[in-house]
């Protein structure tokens, strides 16, 4: 396992919603959980992976969906068990849209 | 006018090498040869009777059918009466085959295609017990039986012969009707393994006056269930991947006539007609007409009326009483079974098809691809067949026009083009990237000192490439340097993906060439897999009405 921890700027995501979490934790997938987090600055995010050695890709997909998206005052977990990058995306995009719609 | 002197020779040769040869058999086997009957226990007998050493042999292996018992025996044959044989087929893939090499009884080979053998061949290359002709593609091997690598002797397979020598080849029919063509008419020896001898065969696939022997095998011929995919291992991303295929590509063009590679991306796009496509609007518009083997994954597809016709390199495990019951949509005999032909369905796929789509492992820069890795001779298959253009093609259809049209940027053009896609996610499992700056293949050339890299697609065919990312129009390209940034625009995080000109890509998404799935207004986050027709083999067997069969592998219930 390897923790990794990331900070970007993002637009702000405005309002209080309860938390999001989608994806399971099992082999090439992965659980992500949006929390709403007035105080932070930016989005912060935090990857737990059972894959080591890939934090240079973690960093470039997470600035993309934190640059496309506005996810500022958002804390993102992610728990992996080796999701290709094209998962991930797909995984936080569905993450957020039930953040952004309240549906947990 | 001078007269020139006339070649003085023998113009028989070959007509009384075949009588010595079936004169040896008579010898040896005496009166337990009985009629073309040969039994099981004496077919070494007979191989080492006919065989002579140097021969050019063709032992019917393809990427299904096996003539795995004559495979076995010929590598059990005496080393001192057999050996040096220049083998020519399809598939090397059984370990006797293998074995063949490893004993010396053969020493050189053409073919096409070595799958689960890969990484022996390329030992045995290494090892130089093994000289390579050739990789092929299917039908420019069988082409090459006609000129210059007929056989003296074929080995082939069969489902039932009668007394007479018929042979009936049932579903599998496969690549022997070209083989034993090149064989008959050349005044080589046809040898059949069969699993039954019947008093009347259900139809005659191979007459029987151009056969010489039949063998009853002590079991049926091995046959893979090669085309067999279970939808319960089709990813999310696979289904936006379809999704966007569909979309972009498919409706695009109209696609009615087309092959599909074997794999999961394809196999998601199958079952997605039912239900996405279909609410597209799009049956009666797309995918009327196909070259393809009778995938269970295309049930869903056929029972909602989306397919007209099937013809089919080959069967496949499970699917022949289904097949046996949509006479309108599969190639079947008087009997009712299925009739296929590697031979004619390959041509059907290089020159009436509008489309091919298939997965690959590794595309490079300038759009090549290839499933070649190091340490495995794995061949192609039909695949570059497939995936290419006919450049003899002259019949129009709307999607050939529209193609050739792009590629001439709207200019008059006078020839269409053929869509080839390649769909892959830009990650492979153990993340590889499936985009690299030089193909696997290059130094696959250098260390089994081939003449050429085995490419799988050229480049200069593929016409669209479909990531997670994106598709990415290469014939909208109108210089190599466009050509890269479309193919790195779609690549992803990929080291080529990140390599990307970020404003050349912007640029090419505005003018079209890369188009993401909101281009397509597809909306990312509905691509789950309740949009699957199917979502397991039980649910294909439904959709079948019972009449699909899996082999017990893909049952779990």
């Amino acid at each position: 396992m390897e923790t990794l921890q990331f900070s970007f700027a993002s637009q702000p995501l405005a309002g209080v919603r309860p938390p999001a979490i989608r994806g399971v934790v099992g082999s090439g997938n992965l659980e992500v959980l949006l929390v709403a987090a007035p105080g932070d600055a930016g989005c912060q995010v935090t990857v737990h992976t059972s894959a080591r050695g890939f934090r240079d890709i973690w960093h470039a997909v997470l600035e993309a969906f934190a640059t496309q998206h506005a996810v500022g005052h958002v804390d993102v977990t992610i728990n992996d068990m080796g999701a290709t990058p094209a998962v991930v995306t797909l995984r936080l995009e569905q993450a957020l849209a039930a953040f952004a719609e309240g549906t947990p | 006018m001078t007269a020139r002197p006339a070649v003085r020779r023998a113009w028989d040769d070959r007509v009384r090498d075949r009588s010595q040869r079936l004169g040896r058999v008579s010898a040896s086997l005496g009166a337990r040869l009985r009629g073309k009957t040969v039994a099981a226990g004496d077919v070494v007998a007979l191989l080492e009777a006919i065989i002579e050493p140097g021969d050019r042999v063709c032992l019917e292996g393809n990427n299904q059918k096996q003539a795995d018992f004559l495979a076995e025996a010929l590598a059990a044959c005496d080393l001192e009466r057999i050996h040096d044989l220049h083998l020519v087929q399809s598939v090397l893939s059984l370990p006797s085959h293998i074995e063949l090499f490893e004993r010396g009884i053969a020493t050189r080979l053409d073919f096409s295609f070595s799958g689960p053998q890969a990484t022996h061949l390329a030992r045995l290359v290494q090892a130089r017990k093994i000289e390579i002709g050739a990789i092929h593609t299917y039908l420019e091997l069988f082409g090459r039986y006609f000129i210059d690598l007929t056989p003296q002797v074929c080995l082939i397979a069969a489902q039932a012969a009668d007394d007479a020598g018929n042979l009936f080849t049932g579903a599998n029919t496969e690549d022997t009707p070209a083989i034993v063509e090149a064989t008959a008419f050349r005044n080589g020896i046809v040898i059949a393994q069969v699993n039954e001898i019947v008093e009347r065969v259900p139809r005659v696939d191979i007459p029987a006056d151009w056969v010489d022997f039949v063998v009853p095998a002590p079991r049926p011929n091995y046959i893979e269930p090669l085309f067999t995919r279970d939808p319960a291992q089709i990813t999310e991303v696979q289904v936006l991947m379809a999704m966007m295929a569909i979309t972009g590509i498919y409706a695009e063009y109209g696609v009615q006539r087309l092959n599909h590679g074997i794999g999961f991306d394809t196999a998601a796009i199958e079952l997605l007609l039912p239900t996405f496509a279909a609410d597209l609007g799009l049956k009666g518009k797309i995918c009327a007409h196909w070259a393809l083997n009778p995938h269970p994954t295309l049930i869903p597809a056929i029972e909602s009326g989306f397919v007209e016709s099937v013809h089919s390199f080959g069967s496949e495990v499970g699917m022949e009483a289904y097949v046996a019951a949509r006479p309108d949509v599969f190639f079947t005999g008087r009997d009712g079974s299925m009739r296929s032909n590697r031979a004619l369905c390959q041509t059907a796929g290089l020159y009436a098809c509008d489309m091919f789509i298939g997965s690959t492992l590794q595309i490079d820069l300038a759009g090549n691809s290839s499933t070649a890795t190091l340490g495995r001779i794995a061949g192609f298959g039909g695949a570059p067949n497939m995936g290419s253009d006919a450049r003899g093609r002259r019949h129009a259809t709307p999607a050939w026009l529209k193609a050739g049209r792009e590629r001439s940027g709207n200019a008059p053009c006078v020839r269409g083009q053929k869509l080839v896609v390649q769909t892959v996610e830009t990650f492979r499992e153990h993340m590889q990237p499936a985009f690299v700056e030089r193909l696997d293949a290059w130094a696959l050339m250098e260390d089994m000192g081939m003449a050429l890299p085995p490419i799988m697609i050229y480049g200069d065919d593929v016409t669209h490439i479909v990531t997670e990312e994106g598709i990415a129009n290469l014939l909208l390209c109108r210089t190599a340097g466009e050509r890269e940034q479309a193919i790195r625009g779609v690549a992803g995080f990929t080291p080529v993906g990140r390599g990307r000109d970020r404003r050349a890509v912007e640029n090419l998404r505005d003018r079209g060439v890369i188009r993401r799935a909101e281009d397509l207004r597809i909306d990312a986050r509905l691509a789950t897999r309740d949009l699957l027709a199917a979502r397991s083999i039980k649910d294909l067997v439904r959709w079948s009405g019972g009449l699909y069969d899996p082999p017990a592998r893909f049952r779990n219930w």
